[in-house]
């Protein structure tokens, strides 16, 4: 997931073309007050006419109790945007004040039930609160970390191996898991150190976490790498989902491959590997079929 | 020393017996840092010469001085490959009265060659001479202090001006060798405190771009050469100096290094990039008009493999041996690409002249694949247009366009579509490209071209391939 300054048309209008996921256009952090209203304006009409494919966009609005929250909402659901991240969540009483301002608008513009929520957890208390935020709503599509804010309300700071984002990071995981939605990893900002972006990327990939949030289209390449499967992976998968449909044909609830019994978590490791294979764009979809 | 060359400025025009109306020329290899053009042509209108028609290799933001010659009548003509800066915008609003002959570095070697641009008198600036006029770019003494490498587009103009005035700011002892200018060549010798301000001669170092827009049509350009079928042990190529142009480089080499494949010679401008490969064994021999950086300057100095090339060697099409016949890969770059496939990399989409035809078409029409990299969009500006606002690279001679939209392979060349698109490339038609660009942009208003015609571009082969005409605010 890409992060862009709801404020700078540049690079609102080529984003998708580095192949990110998904983009966050942003309209809170990046934006001074003063230009809330034009980004925001800016960002309608960025999702309304620019052609941004297949990716998933995403709006960071400004929080509700903000003058800009309410606003941003109605201004990105009559876009038509994918996916609303409310920044700062702390409760699941949130989520649903989100929740029924999106409603609001959709209902006035009939589309009920198409913008979905992505929550950015960045304070203790939103990460006491994690698995009740992840399961507030069924717009709910993801949680994810916000370090800057979270180790600045920890009294600490980042540090290149993210001690102190341990249990932060282990905890979003799991409350996502819980609630069957996806969870997303902070940001990096030291563009210049792909090292250590690198190592940190590999972290949240063995914590379970979905994907990563950048700044700059340079990362999408280091993501795509380490969340690759290998080709192996790949192959063993692909027999595997074969080998699903196969049974399934046959009306069989058994199934083996290369003699062994497939179990139900196996299926489900088979699925994200092809899943993060298309993603990474090794394979496609059609030979996932 | 018996018969020094050695003489003041002044006495060396005067020996030169140049007259008002005549022809002197220059070469730009000591590029932003040039300060042989404007000394010369200061001391010209010093004298009180009248009338000169300036042929310049090419002339950059440092010449901005020329514009009171023009309007003092010192110069009333110009011939080049490329205008930018203040220069440029002044020509470009109908500052002279006869327009500016634009010539391809190649174009400029053959014009020179066959009589069609008659040089009276030469002022070469040269970073090492001695005092019979051997003349190198390359350092040969401690006190070195405007040092360029090649004098590539300076030897035409020594071999056929009728008159040669070296300019140095480092007389070292005879014979100042290897020379790149005889002095057999040479009637003068002069020397200054400087010729070139070394810090905007060149710069130091190999700058790895951090653009993503670069890096991506850097990735997209490397994969079209590998994919292209002319990605073959024993390759030629030839690159530019933008930011897309030199992170291809970096790819194509891990391509070579992975496939075991290498290359013959690089040619052109060479860069540090070029030189980093060549060292590594990737590279067999770097054929050199103009050596880009530092780094390249010194390898030029000490690598027999490393070779200065004139103009017409490099890039002339009236000679056959001619380096761009032999040229397999260009990567070039484009202010305008339209869907004829045409190139502009002379004037900007305001109208206003700001580039260089430098070896464009040279080396677009003559080697076998031409790759122009090129953004769909840049800011505002669409760069693949309906047609191009001055025509320099004809669309016969443009194979690939690269950009971050978009492959479009020029129809000429069907087989490399195909290999392009069984690569997984992707391979789009050009017009699907601009009207791309015209929906995410719109359609510019038409620029405000006055009827006076301010500049005409010449093709390689000495005819006239468009005119530039005055642009009103």
């Amino acid at each position: 997931m890409m992060f862009v300054p709801g404020n700078n048309p540049g690079m609102m209008a080529d984003a998708h073309i580095y192949g990110p996921d998904s983009i966050m256009l942003d309209l809170e952090d990046s934006v001074t007050m003063a230009e809330k209203d034009a980004a925001r304006l800016l960002v309608y009409n960025a999702l309304k006419s620019i052609d941004y494919g297949t990716t998933e966009m995403v709006v960071r609005i400004n929080p509700l109790n903000t003058p800009y929250g309410k606003k941003d909402v109605e201004a990105v659901v009559k876009a038509g945007v994918d996916v609303i991240r409310m920044p700062k969540t702390e409760t699941a009483d949130e989520v649903r004040e989100l929740e029924a301002e999106i409603l609001k608008v959709e209902t006035e513009i009939g589309r009920v039930g198409e913008t979905r929520i992505m929550a950015a957890i960045e304070s203790a208390l939103g990460i006491r609160n994690a698995f009740e935020i992840a399961s507030a709503s069924t717009r709910m599509m993801g949680i994810a970390l916000g370090a800057e804010d979270y180790t600045a309300n920890l009294k600490t700071q980042r540090t290149p191996g993210g001690a102190e984002l341990l249990l932060a990071r282990e905890t979003i995981v799991v409350a996502a898991r819980a609630a069957g939605i996806a969870c997303f990893d902070t940001v990096y900002s030291n563009l210049d150190d792909m090292d250590t972006f690198r190592k940190e990327v590999e972290l949240i990939k063995t914590l379970g976490f979905d994907g990563k949030s950048i700044i700059n289209p340079r990362q999408i390449e280091v993501v795509n790498e380490v969340f690759a499967p290998s080709q192996k992976d790949i192959e063993k998968a692909l027999r595997i989902t074969a080998a699903i449909k196969e049974a399934q044909q046959r009306g069989s609830g058994v199934i083996a491959v290369n003699g062994k019994m497939v179990d139900r978590p196996v299926v489900i490791r088979a699925e994200r590997t092809i899943a993060l294979a298309i993603a990474s764009g090794i394979l496609s979809k059609e030979e996932a079929l | 020393m018996r018969n020094t060359k050695v003489v003041t400025l002044e006495e060396a025009i005067r020996r030169s017996g140049l007259k008002d109306g005549m022809t002197i020329s220059f070469h730009h290899h000591f590029r932003g840092g040039d300060k042989v053009v404007n000394l010369v042509v200061d001391k010209l209108a010093e004298m009180g010469f009248k009338g000169l028609h300036l042929a310049a290799s090419s002339l950059s933001d440092v010449h901005a001085p020329l514009i009171g010659h023009i309007r003092n009548g010192v110069i009333t003509k110009i011939s080049t490959s490329g205008l930018r800066g203040e220069l440029a915008n002044e020509i470009s609003h109908a500052l002279m009265e006869e327009p500016v002959v634009f010539r391809s570095h190649g174009g400029r070697g053959s014009a020179i060659a066959s009589g069609e641009l008659h040089i009276d008198v030469a002022f070469l600036g040269a970073s090492s001479c001695d005092a019979l006029g051997n003349a190198s770019g390359c350092p040969r003494s401690e006190n070195a202090k405007s040092i360029c490498g090649s004098l590539g587009y300076a030897l035409p103009d020594a071999q056929y001006a009728d008159h040669v005035v070296v300019v140095t700011d480092d007389l070292v002892a005879y014979p100042n060798v290897p020379k790149s200018i005889s002095a057999c060549q040479v009637e003068s010798v002069v020397v200054v405190d400087s010729v070139g301000d070394s810090s905007k001669i060149s710069s130091g170092a190999i700058r790895d771009s951090k653009n993503p827009r670069d890096i991506l049509l850097a990735k997209q350009a490397a994969k079209v050469i590998i994919n292209s079928g002319y990605f073959t042990d024993g390759f030629s190529i030839q690159t530019g100096t933008g930011g897309a142009s030199l992170a291809a480089v970096k790819y194509i080499r891990e391509s070579m290094i992975e496939k075991g494949i290498k290359a013959s010679f690089a040619l052109g401008g060479i860069t540090a990039h070029m030189v980093k490969l060549h060292e590594e064994g990737l590279i067999g021999r770097l054929v050199d008009v103009q050596s880009f950086d530092k780094v390249a300057a010194e390898s030029i100095a000490s690598d027999q493999l490393h070779q200065e090339v004139s103009a017409i060697e490099y890039a002339s099409a009236d000679h056959e041996g001619s380096a761009v016949h032999a040229l397999d890969i260009v990567i070039l770059s484009a202010l305008e690409v339209d869907v004829d496939f045409n190139v502009n990399v002379l004037v900007g989409s305001d109208g206003i002249i700001r580039g260089a035809i430098g070896g464009h078409p040279d080396t677009a029409e003559d080697s076998a694949l031409s790759i122009i990299v090129c953004p769909l969009l840049r800011g505002r500006i669409p760069c693949v247009v309906p047609k191009v606002t001055t025509l320099i690279t004809p669309g016969a001679g443009v194979d690939v366009v690269v950009t971050e939209y978009g492959i479009a392979v020029n129809p000429r060349r069907p087989e490399i579509a195909e290999r392009l698109k069984e690569a997984g490339l992707p391979v789009t038609d050009i017009r699907d490209l601009a009207a791309k660009a015209t929906s995410i942009i719109g359609v510019p208003d038409a620029l405000p071209f006055g009827d006076k015609v301010v500049g005409i571009v010449m093709d390689r082969h000495g005819k006239v391939l468009d005119k530039i005409r005055n642009i009103e605010d």
